[in-house]
């Protein structure tokens, strides 16, 4: 199994007025192909900062991110976008689907930005595997949250990435809609062999990973294993 | 894996770019045309002014033989004397002529026992050449000069009732009528109505008894050259003689540049009034795109998330903008192209040359791209912000959106705006210190505008009145608070008031320049040509008719022979003394007194010497303009040529002299004691009661010296107000551009600030706040906006209107307020109704109906 993503001595601050914030430090994660890992911890512990950072999102402030291979620290924005575009699937808490984009348009971007010709096969193909083959031609703002986050499931795996980063993908969805939300995400994970990484509040969903790290106040306080890793 | 990544070379996909450009503005297309809108205005001006000065030009081109009806034209102000007789003489072996007398004098109507001053103009020879007098009849243009008949200006048969076959008396003799004169070769209407014009038979003006001693009488000879004889050559060869003996010429070529150089002139500055409009537009682009931006910014938030680089981004917006403009361009040209249609009608009374309007492919292309261009150029700004935007934004909303680096291109960007303002206006204007100065002015408003706005958040959060009502905190708040819109409204807003309130101010200054002269106890008749033989029977014939004599001055013509023993050769030969030799060749009328005038105030030396003692140089009084021109100063030695005789005179004293005043003026004054005995003529100035007593005055003035002309200064005030309201109503059409244009910034700009008021106001509506309560805080913000911006602009457009009318036109700035008052109460009323009517969306619906459809 290779390396996915590498984390060495992570830390990152933000300077606010004449305070000096630091939101994460010394923080060391490795993942392997496949991996599923969630990242839980309490509002304002640094998850989604570090999951912001794995992505080539931001800029560590000490200590390097290896994603796939490639250095990400010393990468301009626009080398760590082409990254992304290669490597990386993205699942929103709000979905963020482009609002002037038809359904299939927005699973289409990531392989259009690729320079890829002739995508809307592939694009459809994933619509009917996430149910909504039908709604292609509809744009986000007449499509229901489930619907919408099922649609960003589609575009996430549109690009074939070797790493998932979901970001509280049921967060803003309701229990029923977010299970199922959260089985399509496991099948199209298992299907794909995608490295997942989820932040999240909910200890169900992180469950469901095969490791869970807490943090807390900007630091690791535990990385286990789940009892799906045994599975 | 690593190996496919190529980070330093990521692929454009131009094509693809442009799809994801035409795909982006779905949602927002009728904003998009509500941008382009503000700049369709000033390119349709643009377009319209540049395709009628090509229409002009290719008339003036295809009848430019007929504009001068001859070959050459040679004339000058006084009789010829042998030398130049010998020039006249000698070019007529080369063809045939014609000779012209012109001079103004009063006309007769017998039938309606009417007087008026007119241009008579005695004709011999079969003038024009090229090109015709048209006439009613038709033949009437050719039969007058068998016998004692006039070709009459129609306008004034109309308005005289004078039918063909009536008398006309001019001077001493009546001819009858044979013609109406409709149109003569070069003549515009406009100068029609100035100076109506009377045709004769040269061979009864001696008759007239017109020609006396002094009369101002010109002569003009035509010449219909043989094939052989190129009559630029010829012009050119006998240029110097022509300086020389006070000769002036036109031939159809320098007639062609003159007239082109002046339409060109009115044309740059319509032009120019057309260009403020684009510039207005330009704000208002600027502003929404910027607006516009803000609102992209989640979506560029993804697609950088997704992969797209910041060049990428950068195209799409950019490749949107250059399709607005491009759109803006088209439509503008279209609609200028249509425009220029009307206005031949609207410059009929100002052209020589009838113009058909035709399709100007330079003039529609130049409004496209300019289109394109100013819409790129002044989206430039809020598009390159798109290259920092942070993919972080789709993970936490609240995030700094733009990544922190400063962008050096923003001062490349400042410097391409600022150039392009510079040559554009260059083009325009004609010379770099008028783009510079026009340029500076703009800015100087922009910056004044946008620190006010700047100070008015501060003021408003430093002082905010704590104990104030909710609403109308609330209202104050949205001043100050982040993502507000006081600086974009205030600069748009004010620049548009500024450049709105400019155009009308120096508009009202220059007429009431004109109506200013017609006031309570200044002169409203003069009378000249009086000879010295005439002066005390005028004088009696005056008093008589009950009639004050205001003014009663005698006038000698004389010729200026050396300025500090420098004569007409040495300026000639040395530029470097700048002094034109025209200050020689022309003539001055000039007069003698020992007091100043009222209109007159001592700047240097004495003119107590009022009168001559015999001895020395005679001490003359210059106008210090004319002083400044002719390079002297009190001390300084000068000499005169009166009709033949030589004065060698010194500059005693220098005079500022009101030229604004109704009274006889004079450049050049001499003492008593020295021109008693020259030639010379009188002019009388009184004032009627009422019209009727004035039409008496200059019937029995006439009847008695019909060599006396009259004329009522009411009727030279009417025909100024007739010019100045041509002139104003052209320049006010052209404003009209920059009015609508203003509107439509100011909808624009409100508009696009709706999106920012929107979310906290239905936000305000879920947690309780009723209609009026939105409406109060919608209607306090607007009002502050509009009530502080349309102040600013009226504020800069006083001074602009004051600057323009006392470095550009040079005259007294007259403050005429009520069109500023006008306008700030239109604008704050018209922001603070586009304000509400905006908020209607917002006040009428579900605050969840309202969220899903401006998401």
């Amino acid at each position: 199994m290779s390396t996915i993503l590498e984390i060495n001595n992570l830390k990152k601050t933000y300077n606010s007025g004449d305070r000096h914030l630091t939101v994460l430090e010394g923080i060391n994660i490795t993942l392997q192909a496949g991996d599923t890992c969630a990242i839980v911890g309490p509002s304002g512990s640094g998850k989604t900062t570090l999951l912001g950072l794995c992505a080539g999102l931001d800029r560590a402030s000490s200590g390097s991110v290896v994603l796939n291979g490639v250095q990400l620290d010393n990468l301009s924005e626009d080398a760590r976008a082409q990254v992304r575009n290669q490597y990386v699937g993205f699942i929103f808490q709000n979905f963020q689907l482009i609002p002037t984009l038809t359904a299939l348009e927005n699973v289409m971007v990531p392989l259009e930005l690729r320079g890829e010709r002739n995508v809307q096969g592939q694009a459809m193909e994933l619509l009917a595997r996430v149910g909504l083959a039908e709604r292609h031609d509809h744009y986000p703002t007449q499509l229901s949250g489930g619907e919408q986050q099922r649609v960003s499931l589609a575009r996430a795996f549109s690009n074939r990435p070797t790493i998932l980063f979901a970001d509280e993908p049921t967060g803003n969805l309701d229990e029923e809609t977010g299970e199922k939300v959260e089985k399509l995400l496991f099948e199209l994970n298992r299907e794909a062999g995608t490295t997942l990484v989820l932040v999240t509040h909910d200890l169900e969903l992180a469950e469901k990973t095969q490791r869970i790290i807490r943090i807390k106040g900007g630091h690791v306080v535990s990385d286990t294993k789940t009892a799906e890793s045994v599975h | 894996m690593s190996d496919k990544l190529n980070p330093d070379k990521p692929k454009l996909n131009i094509p693809w770019l442009l799809k994801m450009a035409w795909r982006d503005t779905r949602r927002s297309r009728g904003r998009l045309l509500l941008f382009l809108s503000s700049i369709v205005l000033g390119i349709a001006a643009l377009v319209a002014i540049n395709s009628f000065r090509d229409s002009l030009q290719l008339a003036i081109d295809e009848k430019a033989r007929s504009l001068i009806g001859a070959d050459l034209v040679m004339g000058m102000n006084k009789e010829p004397d042998s030398l130049s007789l010998a020039i006249i003489d000698s070019v007529s072996t080369l063809g045939k002529r014609s000779d012209e007398n012109r001079m103004m004098s009063m006309v007769y109507f017998v039938k309606s026992n009417e007087t008026r001053l007119v241009q008579v103009r005695a004709l011999e020879g079969e003038f024009p050449y090229f090109g015709a007098i048209e006439t009613k009849p038709e033949e009437a243009s050719r039969s007058f000069r068998q016998d004692k008949r006039a070709l009459v200006d129609h306008n004034l048969m109309l308005q005289y009732e004078a039918q063909i076959g009536d008398s006309i008396r001019v001077g001493a003799l009546t001819f009858a009528i044979e013609g109406a004169l409709h149109r003569i070769p070069g003549q515009t209407a406009m100068t029609a109505a100035v100076a109506p014009v009377v045709y004769i038979p040269r061979q009864y003006l001696p008759e007239t008894g017109l020609i006396q001693r002094g009369s101002r009488v010109s002569y003009y000879y035509y010449y219909d050259l043989n094939e052989a004889v190129q009559p630029d050559t010829l012009a050119n060869k006998l240029d110097p003689r022509f300086e020389e003996y006070g000769m002036f010429y036109d031939t159809v070529e320098t007639r062609k540049a003159s007239m082109g150089r002046s339409y060109d002139e009115l044309a740059r500055f319509l032009a120019l009034v057309g260009f403020v409009a684009l510039l207005l537009g330009c704000v208002g682009v600027a502003s929404a795109v910027h607006v516009y931006m803000r609102d992209k910014l989640a979506t560029i938030g993804i697609l950088r998330c997704l992969g797209m680089s910041g060049k990428q981004a950068f195209l799409v917006y950019l490749f949107q903008v250059m399709g607005m403009g491009l759109i803006g361009g088209i439509a503008g040209a279209a609609l200028g192209s249509v425009v220029q249609l009307i206005l031949p009608e609207l410059f009929k009374t100002f052209l020589p040359v009838s113009v058909d309007a035709y399709f100007s492919v330079t003039a529609t292309t130049q409004g496209v791209l300019l289109g394109v261009i100013v819409s790129v150029l002044f989206a430039l700004l809020p598009l390159l912000s798109i290259r920092q935007v942070s993919p972080l934004i789709t993970l936490r909303a609240t995030v700094e959106h733009l990544t922190s680096q400063k962008d050096p291109l923003r001062w490349a960007v400042y410097i391409l705006l600022l150039g392009f303002i510079i040559v554009f206006s260059r083009w325009q204007l004609g010379t770099w210190w008028q783009a510079l100065y026009f340029t500076g002015g703009v800015i100087a408003a922009f910056l004044v505008l946008a620190l006010l706005a700047k100070a008015l958040s501060w003021t408003v959060k430093r002082f905010f009145p704590t104990h104030w009502g909710y609403v109308w905190r609330q209202g104050l708040a949205n001043l100050y608070r982040p993502r507000n819109q006081t600086l974009l409204l205030m600069v748009s807003i004010g620049l548009g008031t500024a450049l709105i309130g400019t155009l009308f101010m120096v508009q009202r200054t220059l007429l009431s320049e004109v109506s200013l002269s017609g006031t309570e106890n200044q002169p409203n008749l003069v009378l000249f040509d009086i000879q010295n033989s005439q002066r005390d029977q005028v004088a009696d014939l005056t008093k008589q008719e009950g009639l004050p004599i205001l003014y009663f001055d005698p006038i000698v013509t004389v010729r200026l022979e050396q300025i500090n023993n420098l004569t007409l050769a040495d300026v000639r030969k040395d530029t470097t003394l700048e002094i034109r030799p025209r200050n020689f060749t022309r003539e001055y009328r000039v007069t003698y007194r020992d007091h100043l005038s009222d209109s007159e105030k001592s700047e240097a030396g004495e003119w107590s010497e009022g009168q001559y003692k015999g001895t020395g140089r005679v001490p003359v009084s210059l106008e210090e303009g004319y002083a400044e021109r002719i390079k002297v100063k009190v001390g300084d030695s000068l000499i005169y040529n009166v009709q033949g005789a030589t004065i060698p005179a010194r500059v005693a004293h220098l005079r500022r002299v009101d030229w604004n005043r109704v009274q006889t003026n004079f450049q050049v004054l001499f003492p008593k004691g020295v021109l008693e005995e020259a030639p010379q003529f009188h002019v009388l100035m009184t004032r009627s009661n009422n019209e009727q007593q004035a039409a008496q005055f200059q019937r029995r003035m006439v009847e008695a010296f019909p060599n006396v002309s009259a004329i009522g200064l009411d009727l030279i005030l009417r025909t100024l107000e007739e010019v100045v309201s041509q002139i104003s109503f052209v320049i006010q059409f052209m404003a009209l551009f920059s009015i609508f244009t203003g509107l439509l910034v100011l909808v624009g700009s409100v508009n696009v600030s709706k999106y920012q008021r929107v979310q906290e106001s239905v936000l305000l509506r879920t947690l309780g706040a009723n209609k009026k309560q939105i409406l109060g805080i919608t209607l306090m913000e607007y009002m502050m906006l509009g009530i502080l911006a349309a102040a600013v602009g009226c504020v800069i457009a006083f001074g602009a209107a004051w600057a323009l009318a006392v470095f550009s036109f040079e005259m007294e700035f007259v403050p005429v307020l009520w069109p500023l008052l006008i306008i700030f109460m239109l604008v704050t009323l018209l922001t603070v109704a586009v304000g509400l009517l905006n908020s209607r969306g917002v006040l009428n619906r579900p605050p969840l109906e309202v969220l899903r459809r401006e998401a």
